[in-house]
Order: C-alpha cells, then structure tokens, then sequence
C-alpha cells in the first residue's frame, strides 16, 4: 500500500522491503522452533530463553518511551513491580485483597490485563507530575519513583509481605497444557505476548501517536505550536510503556511464583536502557537483537565463562579463581558498555534511520545543533 | 564512595587504619587523607569528564546523561573490586566529647559531640569558599557564563573546556572533602554509598535552586532536617521515600527551587 504523505520514512521499499519481511519472518520461525532446536542440539536453554524474551518485551516497552517519545525513563523497574504485584494480589492466596485470599483467585489472563492496566494507570500518575520536565531532571526523577516503589513494597509487610516476598503466584490454566517447572510452556506463552508487542509497538510507530512522538522527541516547542497536544501524547507514552512493563511482570511473577522487592531495583531499570541503547533506540528489530545480545551474555555467557574460570581455578588449585563470581563484573562491563556506545556509535548496532539522523544531525551541520535548541528553548520559556 | 575508600585507604597507610575510640587525634593523618581524598576524587571527575562528556558536548541531550550512568556503574565497580561487597568500618579517630553535658554541664537528650562540630568547622569554610570562588574569581565568572550560553562564552573568548574541567575539579574536591566527613562522622562505608549520596545531593541542590551555593546550603539543611523527620517519625526505612517524594514535589511545583531563578531548559 503506497501511502501518501510522510511515507518517506516509514515505509521501505523494493530490496529493503522484502529483506525486512524475510527478517520478520525468519525470526518468528526461529522463535517459534527454538525449544526443537535447543532439544536436538542438547543446549538446554529453554530455561534462560524465559527471562531473556521476558526482558525483551520490557525492552520494547521502554522503547516506547525512550526511543519513540525520547522520554528518558530511569524508574521503569517500578512497573515491572507493580505489574507483578497486581498479579500477586489477584492470584496469591496471601493476596491483602480479602475476597481473593479466601480462595477466589482471579483467572491468570484476567488477571494478566488487569495488571497490566493497573501499570498503565501507574504510569499516568507517575507520568503526570513529570511532564513539565526535560532531560536530566526527567531522569532523576523517574529514578526516584523507581526507588520509591520497591521501598515502599518493602515497608509495608502488612500488604506485601516485605522483604519475605509474595507465593505462590497463580499460573496460566489452558486445557492440555501444564505451566509448572517445565519452562516450555512459558516459554511459548511469553513469545506470543513478544510478538503481540511488536505488532502493537510497531503499528504505533507509523501511527498518528507515534508521528507525534518522533516529533515531540525532536523538538518539544515546534510539535506543540504544530497542534501536537503534548500532554497526552507524553502520557500516552509513559502508560503505555508501563502497561507492557506490566504484562511482563505479571508472567514473570507467576513463573518465578514468588516475588520479593528486591527483584525490581534501579539495576533491573538500566539492564532494559542497556539493551536497547546497545541495540538501537527506536528500532524495533534492534532493539530485539539488543535484548538477545545482553540477555545471552547475561544468562549464558557469564555462566560459561565462570565454568572456565572455576575449572582453571580448581586445576590449578587457586581458590580466587575457583570461587571467582564473574557475573560481580557484569555492572562494569555495562557502565563501559554504555559510555563505549555513547563516544562510538550513540545510535546503538542496529539504529533506525530517523534516530541516526538525529543523532548525527550535529555533524553534519557543522553546528552545534543541540546547543542551538538549547538556546532556542531558553529563549521561548523566559 | 570512591572518597571514603581513598580515606580509609590512607588512613590505613599511615597506621590508622583500624583505630576504634581513640584518644588522641591524629589531625595530620585526617589532613592527609583529607588531602588525598580531594585530590584523588577531583582527578578522577576531571578524568571522568575527559573521556566520557567531553566529546559528547555537541551530542543530544540523551547521550552525556546515558554516559554518565554508565561512568557511575564503572565508580560503583572500582569500589567493589577495591574494598569488597561488605560494609567497611571507618576509624573513629575523633574526640568523643560532647559539648552539651561536658562544657556547658547541660544534661539533655540534645547532645553536640565533636564530631557535629567537625562536620560544621569544615563544611562551613568550603562553602563560603566555593561561593568566593564562584562570585569573585575570573574563573568563577567564566564558570556562570558558561553556564548560561556556552556558545556565548565561546565568542567572548572563553576556554570553556577549561573551565568545565575546573568545575568538575572543583565538584571533586568538594565530594573528597565530604566523603571524609561522612566517614569520620558515620564510621561506615560500602560501596553502594555514592548512589544514595549523589540522589540526595542532587535533590538538595534542586531544593535550593540550581546554580546557587547558598540555595544548594539551604537545601542540603532542609533536606537533612527533613530526613532526620521522618526516620524519627516513620522509621529509618522510610528515609529515602521521604527524601525522593520530596524531590518530585519540588520539581513539580516549583522547579526552580527555594532561592533560584527561572532556568529555562533545565527543569
């Protein structure tokens, strides 16, 4: 379908077209076919594909709202929380909710979309104190709130159950299948959700919202005398991006079955930034590969490399080396992750064409471009 | 963080290592970890900004504040490779007098030992020192110019890659000389410690009015007043939720804190 105006940037054409369909396409087979795959090479990495296509949907939530908004989200971790928690809450026997902890657990899938509109609402009243704000305040703010939430689930045990934690969990009910420890099920459960969200994320993208984000990201004052309302298009942003953190909190919750503060802290927040700057911010295929990358070195690659470590350690009799915990480093390897991409390749591995655009805009001006729209900005707030 | 670990690890050069209580203070020890702290610290920003914000000074705005991030998680491993995942105990080097019973012979719950009055003798001069040196220095002026229209500054002849190296020298030193503070004062470290401390700080100096030395004191008291409320009041637990809530209000209602001036762009 040709579209008329603006088509320009969104829609490819010719070779670009079907090498992105064959991508699509190819991919969605992979990860419909990886447990055989994983089964027939003997990996046995159904159980880490779980929370790293689990994070990939986080990613691509918070891709919404700081790759397409370009809203910087340091606190997204509290949604993912929330998200678990209403699933908790619907589903636990220990549920606060008197009705639910008499035995009338809220069907999973029920619960799963009412958590997740929970998260949604979360995120507009988290949201809506912020919207005056710009660049590091934005930041430092959302970081509160993502402090702010695990504490306050922390201190109050009569509720949550504190530090102790939340379990069991309610889990999905579909005839003929059983979600227990067999990781395959949820496996499959999550990667349909994964696809959903790229379907949904992508569709937005090339939305009337989405065209509004692009230009409310690029620059706040001429989106809004364009008639962009900015109010709701930011909101819009900040729930939507909760809502997805949502989803994937309630099945991270029901397939860890218990959920504890602690799981949702400022690293859980930077680990998703980490994955889609690395990947790309605003792509969504870069943005998948970021969480791949990241998760595999996370869960599979730290693991591997510490089998090497001990195994050298106990040849050789080294006790440093024996009990050497290598993911300790995995924080550093990020910090250095992050300022290598932002000196190199600020628009991440697999950037999309308009945030390449952006990010290189001042180059290729010759002017300090960033500078300018400061200036500009200044100019029209006083 | 990193300044509290430089202290201790001076302090333990010099053989001060482990002391609990004692009696005599060793001042010219406390001044050379001080010294080094501050020295050690203000490179380390200049450092810092060499490598990972100077080259990005014309990128959008998103790209310093992610390198930032990623600086302080390297800071944060620094410090675990270099004192371990525990809590560190912090000598206790200084007199234990208590003014209050000892010199006045009051004798109340409100107590003031040697150590408030050694937080106080130091921070005191360092702050009316950094607002000399911002209000009366070439370089302090330099510093507000730049501040306010760097391309600006550029024109009038400037070097504000200088002078934004000084700032963060300067922004070093004052942490080194309050990490040693905070350890002497509290006897603990660990090397989480610096998240918590740059949220407040940063909190603090919004509360007060970005840009302004005496704001940024106001708001570094009303913020210590208020966190010491709420941990009698709520409970230590409940300190940070006060402390952030409390962040998110002003920014919300008055962004330009209790003594600042409109802004613009930053908030």
């Amino acid at each position: 379908m040709k579209r008329p105006t603006l088509g320009w940037w969104y829609t490819t054409t010719g070779g670009a077209r079907s090498r992105r369909v064959w991508v699509t396409v190819g991919g969605i087979a992979l990860a419909l076919a990886f447990p055989i795959i994983d089964g027939f090479l003997g990996l046995g990495w159904e159980a880490k594909a779980v929370p790293i296509a689990l994070f990939i949907i986080l990613a691509l939530g918070l891709n919404v709202v700081v790759g397409f908004a370009g809203l910087l989200d340091l606190g997204y971790a509290a949604f993912f929380a929330i998200g678990a928690y209403s699933m908790a809450f619907l589903t636990s026997p220990q549920s606060p909710i008197p009705w639910v902890a008499q035995g009338n657990q809220v069907n999973f899938f029920l619960a799963m979309f009412i958590s997740a509109g929970v998260a949604a609402v979360f995120g507009v009243i988290l949201g809506a104190p912020t919207l005056r704000l710009r660049g590091d305040y934005l930041a430092i703010v959302t970081l509160g709130f993502g402090e702010i939430v695990p504490l306050v689930i922390k201190n109050t045990p009569e509720v949550t159950k504190g530090t102790q934690g939340m379990n069991p969990i309610g889990y999905p009910q579909i005839p003929g299948v059983v979600f227990g420890a067999s990781p395959i099920p949820w496996y499959y459960l999550i990667v349909a959700v994964l696809l959903l969200s790229v379907v949904i994320t992508s569709r937005l993208r090339i939305s009337r919202i989405g065209r509004a984000w692009a230009a409310m990201r690029e620059d706040e004052v001429a989106a809004a005398s364009m008639g962009i309302n900015l109010v709701t298009t930011k909101l819009f942003a900040f729930s939507l991006g909760a809502s997805f953190s949502g989803f994937a909190g309630t099945i991270w919750a029901s397939y860890l079955q218990v959920i504890a503060p602690e799981q949702f802290r400022f690293d859980v927040s930077i680990f998703v930034l980490v994955m889609i700057i690395l990947g790309g911010l605003g792509n969504i295929g870069g943005v998948i590969a970021g969480g791949l990358i990241l998760g595999g070195i996370d869960r599979i690659l730290f693991d591997w490399i510490s089998g090497i470590v001990h195994g050298v350690g106990s040849a050789i009799n080294n006790d440093d080396l024996r009990l050497m915990d290598v993911s300790r480093s995995r924080q550093l390897i990020f910090g250095i992750a992050l300022v290598f991409m932002m000196l190199v390749r600020p628009e991440g591995l697999f950037p999309s064409a308009r945030r390449k655009a952006e990010l290189h805009a001042a180059e290729e001006l010759g002017e300090p471009a960033a500078e300018q729209e400061r200036a500009i900005l200044v100019e029209v707030e006083e | 963080m990193l300044g509290t670990f430089a202290c201790l690890t001076t302090l333990t050069l010099l053989g001060f290592g482990t002391e609990v209580g004692t009696t005599s203070t060793p001042w010219w020890a406390l001044g050379l970890a001080l010294l080094a702290a501050m020295i050690f610290c203000g490179l380390l920003n200049v450092l810092a900004e060499r490598v990972a914000y100077r080259p990005l000074r014309r990128a959008p705005r998103l790209a310093p504040l992610i390198s930032a991030i990623g600086v302080s998680f390297i800071f944060v491993n620094i410090g675990l490779f270099w004192q371990g995942p525990t809590p560190r105990r912090f000598p206790d080097l200084l007199p234990q007098y208590d003014f209050m019973s000892q010199f006045f012979g009051l004798h109340t719950l409100v107590r003031f030992t040697f150590k408030d009055l050694f937080v106080l003798a130091l921070a005191i001069p360092l702050m009316l020192g950094l607002a000399w040196v911002i209000r009366n220095t070439r370089m302090g002026k330099a510093m507000r110019a730049v501040a306010q229209d760097t391309e600006m500054s550029l024109q009038m002849g400037i070097d504000v890659n200088r002078v934004i190296s000084f700032t963060f020298l300067l922004g070093g030193v004052l942490a080194g000389a309050a990490s040693l503070m905070y350890g002497l004062y509290n006897n603990n470290t660990v090397f989480t410690l610096g998240f918590d401390a740059g949220l407040k700080a940063f909190t603090a100096a919004v509360l007060g009015g970005i840009g302004n030395v005496s704001g940024a004191a106001l708001g570094g008291f009303v913020l210590g007043l208020l966190s010491a409320l709420t941990v009698t009041y709520f409970g230590g637990q409940w300190e940070n939720v006060g402390v952030f809530s409390l962040l998110v209000i002003i920014l919300v209602f008055k962004p330009t804190g209790l003594l600042g001036q409109a802004l613009g762009d930053r908030a």
